[in-house]
């Protein structure tokens, strides 16, 4: 058979069903490409041995009615699995083994699948481009010295890279969308709620949500519903009937109402993602969809919004890290305190002890009300600026980014400029709602573009139907020459 | 407001991380264009406007107040960066 790593996961699923691949044969082909590289850095972790004993396991007595029978998984490295080193990308967590398992993960295994490594991430998700972990950068499989995006940047290179069939990452102002656009994949951010936040080493918990990272619609909607469930171990977890997502994909899209909002049509932004834009409306309307103008009026106070919310919210999660009860600990130090200053200092990086200041100083006394309530009630009339649109549509169509992939270290030095590279993703985590991201076209690197769809809370399917059904017009290629093998 | 270094070193104390004096004139610098940045709010009125509290359409769960687990002091200690057979161990406290 041609080389099986190229091929989508729902394929993939297809043929193990079908048993003309073995689950054995397939893992081989993966871990064969993630031996073959030593440039991309996508993984902090790779678990080979135990993924063919597992996949041998399985093609012993194949269970082919789950959804996602003997498919090797490596996910981003905030999950934590049990007996797997899990990182988030820090110093601090560089030895932390933990001994449970997330419940999304877990959902995967139950469903087939079984963990074929961990993978690169921005610093506790901190990042825009892979650029902030303490394992070092990852590069985009699009062209050498260039960013994958981020936070779930590692995710985005292995699955373009064909070194994992599917992956999933966490999305808290845009770490699934933005990478995927960047790659040429698909992310989805799935609505608040909908995918459990237990075990996942948390960012900030208001805005965090784990979803898939695919090559296809197709696979997104089958690894959706692998990965939603109703979770008591999480209070903010949606108690909702299980969907049947990848059966109920369809094309049928007509007489829909889609939304373009005329506040994401930004100063600077290129010409080919406004074009990208135009083409994505046309497909649309050819598939019998209206095309209406709304608009977002607080869409501009989105993002100083987000650098409120999310670093205070950060400082707080992230204050568990004392040197005490797991983790780094530094060996300076006269007295406790000292211990736990020095432990925080050495044990985080740059970014992000940026934010927790950040977020600190925002919470602290005499300041909260200026900056975090403050931004509070803006995050009010950003999700009613969304309420009021969905009366109107069912959905958004938007760029998923303002640029292409930019090279490694362009941004480093300017935080505003690569915080505003989520400028599109971010309003989305703040009014809780869903939305992806579809490879659309290219710039005139050959780079990758990317288009949002944003829909209703809980509205899933139907923003997976409006993205497969463009996703068949569009029929975007990936041209990516491997050239970080030998 | 304005961001200047004995401010970091305020919040450095809250946060509890010490900031390296080599690195606190870059991390000024930083934190006063964020703060310049975050400032943009102040041209939206949201006197009238409720703060929101939770984006999730229903109100929170609350649960029994109940023990459904217990006796796994040796996996909480597993992964404790100095520990004894029973307790974490940090620097001494109390003279």
């Amino acid at each position: 058979m041609s080389d099986i790593s190229k091929k989508s996961l729902s394929e993939l699923v297809k043929l193990i069903k079908k048993k003309e691949i073995k689950s054995e044969e397939l893992t081989q082909s993966f871990i064969k490409n993630i031996n073959n590289d030593n440039k991309l850095n996508s993984f902090i972790t790779i678990c080979s041995e135990e993924a063919l004993k597992k996949s041998k396991s399985f093609d012993k007595s194949p269970k082919l009615d789950l959804l996602l029978p003997g498919i090797p998984i490596a996910v981003k490295d905030l999950f934590c699995t049990q007996g797997i080193k899990t990182t988030a990308g820090s110093k601090m967590l560089e030895n932390f083994v933990p001994n449970y398992e997330s419940t999304v993960t877990k959902n995967l295994w139950n469903e087939g699948a079984f963990l074929l490594g961990k993978l690169n991430c921005d610093e506790y998700a901190m990042g825009s481009s892979n650029e902030t972990s303490y394992f070092g950068n990852v590069m985009n499989p699009i062209a050498e010295n260039t960013v994958p995006g981020g936070s779930s940047g590692g995710s985005a290179s292995a699955l373009a890279a064909d070194q994992t069939p599917t992956t999933i990452g966490t999305d808290t102002g845009g770490s699934i969308r933005q990478p995927a656009s960047f790659t040429g994949t698909v992310g989805l951010k799935p609505t608040y709620g909908l995918c459990s936040r237990w075990g996942i080493v948390a960012f900030a918990s208001s805005l965090d949500q784990a979803g898939p990272m695919t090559k296809t619609v197709e696979d997104s909607a089958l690894m959706l519903e692998a990965m939603a469930s109703f979770d008591k171990k999480d209070s903010t977890s949606i108690n909702k009937k299980k969907e049947n997502y990848f059966k109920n994909l369809n094309h049928n899209i007509r007489g829909l109402k889609i939304g373009i909002p005329k506040e994401y049509r930004v100063d600077g932004m290129p010409k080919e993602i406004d074009a990208l834009w135009e083409n994505g409306k046309k497909i649309l309307k050819d598939s019998g969809v209206e095309i209406v103008d709304i608009s977002l009026p607080n869409t501009k106070y989105a993002l100083p919004t987000y650098y409120i919310v999310a670093p205070a919210e950060a400082s707080s999660n992230l204050a568990r890290y004392d040197g005490v009860k797991y983790g780094f600990r530094s060996a300076k130090g006269n007295n406790l305190i000292e211990m736990y200053e020095n432990t925080r200092s050495e044990g985080f990086g740059d970014e992000v002890k940026r934010r927790i200041l950040i977020g600190t100083y925002v919470l602290s006394s005499g300041y909260y009300e200026a900056y975090y309530l403050k931004a509070q009630k803006v995050r009010q009339l950003i999700k009613e600026d969304f309420d009021q649109s969905f009366k109107k549509v069912d959905a958004i169509l938007t760029p998923s980014t303002p640029s292409s992939a930019f090279k490694i270290g362009e941004k480093k030095g300017d935080p505003i400029s690569m915080y505003l590279n989520d400028i599109f993703t971010v309003p989305v985590n703040l009014a809780g709602i869903p939305a992806i991201s579809i490879p659309a076209g290219i710039d005139k690197n050959n780079y990758p573009l990317g288009l949002q769809l944003i829909g209703r809370p809980l509205d899933e399917q139907k923003l997976l139907n409006i993205a497969y059904s463009m996703q068949k017009k569009i029929n975007f290629k990936q041209s990516i020459n491997r050239w970080w093998e030998n | 407001m304005s961001i200047d270094k004995d401010k970091i070193k305020h919040i450095s104390k809250l946060a509890r991380i010490s900031v390296d004096e080599k690195k606190i004139n870059d991390l000024t610098k930083d934190l006063a264009s964020i703060f310049k940045f975050i400032e943009q709010l102040n041209e939206l009125n949201t006197d009238k406007v409720e703060p929101l509290s939770s984006i999730l359409n229903e109100p929170l769960r609350s649960r029994k107040d109940e023990i459904n687990d217990g006796k796994i002091r040796t996996k909480i200690l597993e992964n404790s960066p100095q520990k004894n057979d029973e307790f974490f161990v940090v620097p001494k406290v109390v003279e």
